[in-house]
């Protein structure tokens, strides 16, 4: 939910980068760590386990700039893919404006894609919410790999309501931008 | 047609009155800075000694923190924590609720003492929390209504510009 800050002029938008873990979440924000110029981003935070996986979230401001007199940014925050981890997966979620489900594309990994779907919609069921109403995009991540099952293979899967749809490799950036672009002018034509 | 989610404002009439609040809170307890966090990580205001610190991530991991000890919370058959402490070397962080939507979070070092902070919190929660619920019962407009036609528009040309080439 955007809260509109009139006293300091701010607008910000929450987007959460959702999926299956080892999907390539993390990488995706770490690219745009990486890309994206200094001054228009704050620091990556990464609450991660030894073995850097995500245990509660990453997090990372990206600034839009000042547009109609508000400074507009956008926060994106990764989830915990891992099974487990739903309790911090849901809370993430909280007054969540828009979503990225980075879908690993290989073959062996479909269930695993399925399930995290079904999580993202159960889970939003929980606030309220339909994944319908909001701002939603798919990426298809690791095109790069041998074993993987086609974009219509998996958009039979999932994605029944043709929500626009990326290929990416998030490790070479392929894709990284291209899903980000589309999923916050999705969020800004929501709020207006 | 994809609805945006219900939006909140807040405006600068809301933004006097509670800083005359947080002001009147530094002044009793002597913490050095009070800080509003909306649940969902975003900050609404600070008053205070400006925060050293990038108080944008501060904002999204103390609202982790709450939303986690609520869960903890939970499991141990409370309904909430409504106060959290941390407790540092030099500097110490109080957090409360408000309205179940907003975490005032206080920060003070030696010169305060966690017992006049907590005390004078508590009168002040108070009365941010009527101010707040009465922010959340009004209305809820859309922010359609609440931003002009032309934002969007330029919006999505920073966005071109800003991840276009990337």
């Amino acid at each position: 939910m955007s809260m509109i800050n009139y006293a300091s002029r701010e607008i910000n938008c929450k987007i959460v980068y959702y999926g299956p873990g080892l999907g390539g979440k993390t990488t995706n924000l770490e690219y745009v760590y990486e890309k994206v110029a200094p001054q228009t981003r704050g620091k990556l935070i990464s609450l991660a386990t030894e073995t850097e996986r995500t245990l509660f979230f990453d997090f990372l401001p990206v600034d839009l700039g000042t547009i109609r007199g508000f400074k507009t940014r956008f926060h994106l925050y990764t989830v915990p893919g891992q099974v487990y981890y739903n309790a911090s997966r849901k809370l993430i979620l909280k007054g969540v404006d828009g979503v990225v489900f980075v879908a690993d594309s290989q073959v062996e990994r479909l269930d695993a894609n399925i399930e995290a779907m079904h999580n993202l919609y159960d889970n939003l069921a929980e606030y309220g919410m339909d994944i319908r109403q909001l701002p939603f995009v798919i990426q298809y991540n690791k095109r790069d790999l041998p074993n993987v099952c086609t974009v219509q293979e998996l958009d039979e899967q999932l994605n029944p309501d043709s929500v626009p749809n990326h290929e990416a490799v998030g490790s070479r950036g392929i894709g990284v931008f291209d899903t980000l672009k589309a999923v916050s002018k999705l969020v800004i034509k929501s709020l207006s | 047609m994809m609805g945006s989610a219900a939006s909140w404002s807040f405006g600068e009439q809301e933004s006097r009155r509670i800083d005359v609040l947080l002001q009147a809170f530094l002044g009793e307890s002597q913490a050095r800075c009070a800080l509003l966090v909306d649940r969902t990580g975003q900050l609404i205001m600070t008053a205070g000694q400006a925060p050293e610190f990038d108080s944008t991530a501060f904002a999204s991991l103390a609202a982790a923190d709450f939303s986690a000890n609520d869960q903890l919370a939970s499991m141990i058959g409370e309904s909430e924590f409504s106060s959290l402490f941390h407790q540092g070397e030099k500097e110490s962080m109080f957090l409360a609720d408000v309205a179940r939507r907003v975490i005032f979070v206080a920060l003070f070092d030696n010169r305060a003492t966690l017992g006049m902070v907590r005390l004078k919190a508590r009168g002040v929660v108070r009365e941010l929390t009527e101010i707040f619920r009465e922010l959340f019962e009004r209305p809820s407009k859309s922010a359609q209504s609440l931003l002009e036609a032309s934002f969007a528009a330029e919006a999505e040309d920073e966005i071109d510009r800003l991840f276009g080439d990337l």
